[in-house]
């Protein structure tokens, strides 16, 4: 051991390197370690490890943390911390550490390396399989490391084995099913106070095991009586534990127990020079080695009483504690400046909660234990229940308090949870842990029941006459202790947090200083501010220049699926509502998917580019939906099919030039290309050089206007769009985003999937029954335009709507009314909502498409808005406001 | 995170796979010659077992082929898994 130099609350201090915070500070006799969140008493430590609720610190050095438990901070030269008041805080400065990954498939996961995990490690090493071990603290040996025994070397020199990995302070925080865990290793804060950048400050494992052994160990238990928890009062084998090892603050003690452990400790405390007036213990008759070997050693032993009450000294620690009846009677007070109490073991049995296992009480152990052993998970050890043969406990939690006595008993130290609140919580009526926790708060908090737990439910159990196990059972979830979530990202922050989707064209976007939109894991331009416009004014002189000069519009993103076989145009005519197996070479056409249920869940154009040969386009999020739905039903449903499809996306750049000037456009990109409406005609599609590169011209439109998009290889995406920008400079051509491509849409009321849809519209109820084919016998969705539910009056169907204030844009998913005005008193009727909403520069004012029951014979009908600070009037329109004669589309 | 055994790939991450619920649910011919009701048990109607199902996923981000697959609903184990129109394996229960 040697000697470092540590800062707590702004003091300098000196402890042994690896000890823990809270075993330093008790060794510079420091007691009081912080006040409580919300009653400001003065709180000590009171664990050993994980389950310590009151001594919580921000570490400030290094990478920092907040929140941590003292006793699982090791000490390093200049550690830093400050007492955490029931509330962390972050450190305002970016933590610059690397976290990473890892994954392991192994024969056998160990979780913990007590003597129980050894031995099993041991069992399996020997068998040849593959084992891992896992255990949370800095070395193995569980229980024998705190009680400065030797580990049997047999078990040790098994972590060396070549078929064995140990990692120490690597905690599981989480076990699933199929034997998969996930764990955090901590890597450098036990090395220094620094910030590693060189390798990974936690890496975060993920194990999948054929087999998981559940050697966890268990944590000691506080008891319930009156100022139970001042500086001094704490878990007897945590006592014994420092004060054995030197960090001893205290002079006298007495031990407060319901089981043998109690003895142990007692004797451990006397055996280290700490006077130990007496041990107290519930049972009337204990007995036992444990108990023989007090007896030899002296000390003092009361049967049959408990701690009711303790006194404090000016500073706030323990002075005295008065022991009494378990009704609280006949209480007397014993001097000691430490009271070491044993209220029993409680297993660590979340992690088998985790996967569903309920754990069994056991009332000779009074302790809810694990048994299991199946082909998955086996359980070992003190989880097991096997705690020694010395250890039968009385089934107690905390004495008969008065009502005064209650308001400071703690159920839950760091919620500040009382005897009290928990007693209102019983008188209340409830009566399930889970009710008892949710009224109390007691487990919420980073304790999260792993001294509570068990606790509360006997204390359910005393007050209602019943065991714990008539109460309920203890459940769990990940993850089992804190952790960072940065530990949880690993890598994957930033860039690399999700895949960024981006065109060919993308760099051209980016410099023109467009803010981008997130579509799935696209980026696409939402609008080319020019001259420091706001969004909207961009957005009106996109619109303008596509309706009245050329616009140009990136449209890479939309999904492609190539299709092709003998049967494609078969199979299409299943997965569509419309006809495509009548479709002439070199012709594109709309189509709508539906699901078996009739609604809509899918649009694009698919165009046949041979006989046996298509090209289908999907919505820009729904593409990788639509190929597992296409490939479902040809691997499943129809495999005599003869047809292949590909994911084309990536491979293919398209470039839409939109307006009445896109012909003149066109016919300069490509001089070889006739551009009359005569021979390109509209949903036509033309091969030619454009820019000098092979394209596929298609005249799609999804504006209303004349527009062509140019199809092109991938790689020649940003040549033709920089062609198109050069050639069409005195046309004034335009570049416009996903939000101009949304207004103009929708002032020809086509409909966007996802946005006028939710999966609950049919054809139908988007007025789109002109695509549904009367002539196929089938095609998927068809039969359930007939069901009784799709078929009735009333469902809610497109249409646009117009304010009485057009220069009002109604905010996408406002609700409306019928017939009501600002005078109309409540109830008022809701008939549908808002699916798209826009300023427009076409129409001079703001328009609206909304879903409205039975909307379509509604035209006319007015209608309210209620708004939060207003009623805003309107009417019921037709969902196409621009050129419903389609004569634009031609030029 | 479920492992899952895709019977051309072998054993992978869910991450790579999609759900398609109860395997063996047929599109029914004729659909237009079925009543209301029976069309419905098609579309909406599944056995949802505690206990072993056939289900169907499809490796979309591996082999994109759809498969059947026992697997338990209580534990989440996994039985055989199967292609399809090939002689369905026992339920492993």
């Amino acid at each position: 051991m040697s000697t470092v130099n540590f800062t707590f609350d702004g003091k300098r201090y000196s402890g042994e390197k690896g000890e823990s915070l809270a075993s330093a500070l008790l060794r510079n006799g420091v007691l009081h370690f912080t006040d409580s969140s919300y009653k400001n008493r003065p709180r000590g430590v009171m664990g050993l490890w994980v389950e310590e609720t009151n001594a919580l610190v921000n570490i400030d050095s290094g990478a920092g943390e907040p929140m941590k438990p003292a006793t699982t901070v090791e000490l390093v030269e200049g550690l830093v911390a400050r007492s955490a008041q029931g509330v962390g805080d972050l450190p305002d400065t970016r933590d610059n550490s690397r976290y990473d990954k890892a994954n392991r498939h192994v024969d056998v996961l160990v979780v913990g390396a007590g003597t129980a995990g050894l031995e099993e490690a041991k069992k399996f090493s020997d068998q040849g399989k593959s084992v891992i071990v896992m255990d949370d603290k800095p070395t193995a040996g569980g229980h024998l490391v705190y009680l400065g025994q030797r580990v049997p070397t047999e078990l040790l020199e098994v972590l060396a084995r070549e078929n064995v990995t140990y990692l120490p302070r690597t905690t599981v925080q989480g076990l699933y099913d199929q034997g998969f865990s996930v764990a955090t290793e901590r890597r450098t804060d036990h090395l220094d106070a620094k910030v590693h950048t060189e390798m990974s400050r936690i890496r975060t494992w993920h194990v999948r095991a054929e087999h998981t052994v559940l050697a966890t160990g268990a944590f000691q238990r506080h008891l319930v009586f009156a100022n139970n928890d001042r500086p001094g009062i704490m878990l007897s084998h945590a006592a014994a534990t420092y004060v054995a090892s030197g960090a001893n603050p205290f002079k006298t003690a007495v031990v407060v127990t319901v089981d043998n452990q109690g003895y142990r400790d007692a004797v451990r405390l006397s055996n280290a020079g700490v006077t130990v007036n007496a041990i107290v213990d519930i049972r009337k008759d204990p007995s036992g080695p444990s108990v023989d070997a007090a007896k030899s050693a002296g000390i003092q032993i009361i049967t049959g009483k408990t701690a009711i009450d303790s006194c404090a000294k000016d500073a706030g620690t323990v002075k005295c504690v008065s022991i009494g009846n378990p009704d609280g009677s006949d209480a007397a007070c014993i001097d000691s400046d430490l009271v070491a109490v044993s209220g029993g073991w409680t297993p660590i049995v979340h992690l088998a909660t985790f996967i569903g296992i309920k754990p069994t009480w056991d009332a000779k152990l009074a302790a809810f234990v694990v048994k299991r052993s199946d082909a998955l998970t086996s359980t070992v050890g003190m989880l097991a229940g096997e705690f020694g043969g010395d250890d039968d406990a009385a089934i107690f939690f905390g004495p008969k308090l008065s009502s005064e006595q209650a308001l400071v008993a703690f159920v839950d130290y760091q919620r500040d949870a009382t005897y009290r609140d928990f007693k209102r919580a019983i008188d209340a009526g409830m009566r399930s842990i889970e009710h008892v926790k949710r009224y109390t708060a007691i487990g919420t908090a980073h304790d999260q029941g792993k001294t509570s737990g068990t606790t509360t439910m006997g204390l359910i159990g005393q007050a209602l006459g019943k065991a714990p196990n008539e109460i309920g059972s203890l459940t769990f979830r990940p993850p089992y202790i804190s952790i960072p979530f940065a530990a949880l990202a690993g890598r994957d922050r930033g860039l690399l947090s999700d895949p960024e989707r981006t065109t060919p064209i993308h760099s051209w976007h980016v410099a023109s200083g467009a803010p981008m939109e997130d579509v799935g894991q696209w980026k696409r331009p939402w609008f080319f501010p020019k001259n420091g416009e706001n969004m909207h004014a961009a957005v009106l002189r996109e619109c303008a220049a596509v309706r009245e000069d050329v616009g140009v519009m990136d449209a890479s993103t939309l999904g492609k699926i190539d299709i092709q076989g003998k049967d494609a145009g078969q199979f299409l005519d299943m997965i569509y509502t419309n006809m495509f197996s009548t479709l002439k070479v070199g012709m594109s056409r709309y189509g709508l998917m539906c699901g078996v249920d009739g609604m809509v869940f899918d649009d694009g154009v698919t165009t046949r580019i041979s006989e046996n040969h298509w090209l289908m386009t999907t919505t820009t999020g729904g593409a990788a939906k639509v190929l597992d739905w296409l490939e479902e039903w040809l691997q499943t449903e129809w495999p005599h099919l003869e047809v292949y499809c590909t994911s084309v996306t990536e491979q293919i750049s398209t470039v839409a030039i939109v307006g009445p000037k896109s012909r003149e456009l066109m016919s300069r990109l490509a001089p070889a290309l006739d551009v009359t409406n005569e021979s390109f005609a509209f949903m036509e599609n033309k091969h030619a050089d454009v820019a000098g590169v092979p394209a596929r011209i298609a005249r799609i439109s999804f504006s209303g206007e004349l527009a062509y998009e140019i199809n092109v290889p991938a790689v020649h995406g940003l040549h033709i769009w920089e062609s198109v920008m050069a050639q069409g400079a005195d046309l004034n051509i335009t570049p416009y985003g996903t939000e101009t491509m949304h207004v103009l849409r929708a002032e020809k009321g086509f409909v966007i999937v996802g946005q006028e849809t939710d999966g609950t519209q049919t054809p139908q109820d988007l007025d789109m029954d002109w695509i549904v084919s009367k002539k196929k016998d089938d095609f998927i969705g068809k039969r359930s335009f007939s069901r009784a539910d799709t078929a009735r009056e009333g469902r809610h169907q497109l249409v646009g709507i117009l304010a009485d204030d057009g220069t009002y844009v109604i905010p996408e998913g406002a609700y409306l009314v019928a017939g009501a005005d600002a005078n109309t008193p409540p109830p008022v009727k809701h008939i549908g909502y808002i699916t798209s909403s826009y300023d427009s520069a076409a129409l001079g004012r703001s328009f609206a498409l909304a879903l409205v029951a039975n909307g379509l014979a509604r035209k006319g009908e007015k209608i309210a808005i209620p708004m939060a600070d207003r009623v805003v009037t309107g009417v019921i329109t037709d969902s196409v406001f621009v050129d419903k004669e389609n004569t634009r589309r031609d030029g | 995170m479920l492992h899952i055994p895709c019977p051309y790939c072998g054993p992978r991450d869910e991450t790579e796979f999609h759900y398609g619920s109860e395997a063996h649910v047929g599109y029914p011919e004729n659909s237009s010659n079925l009543t209301d009701e029976e069309w419905a048990k098609f579309v909406f109607i599944r056995s949802n077992p505690k206990g072993w199902m056939a289900e169907r996923w499809v490796h979309s981000a591996g082999c994109r082929r759809w498969f059947n697959v026992w697997r338990n609903t209580i534990n989440h184990e996994f039985g055989p898994s199967y292609k399809p129109f090939s002689q369905q394996p026992k339920s492993p229960a």
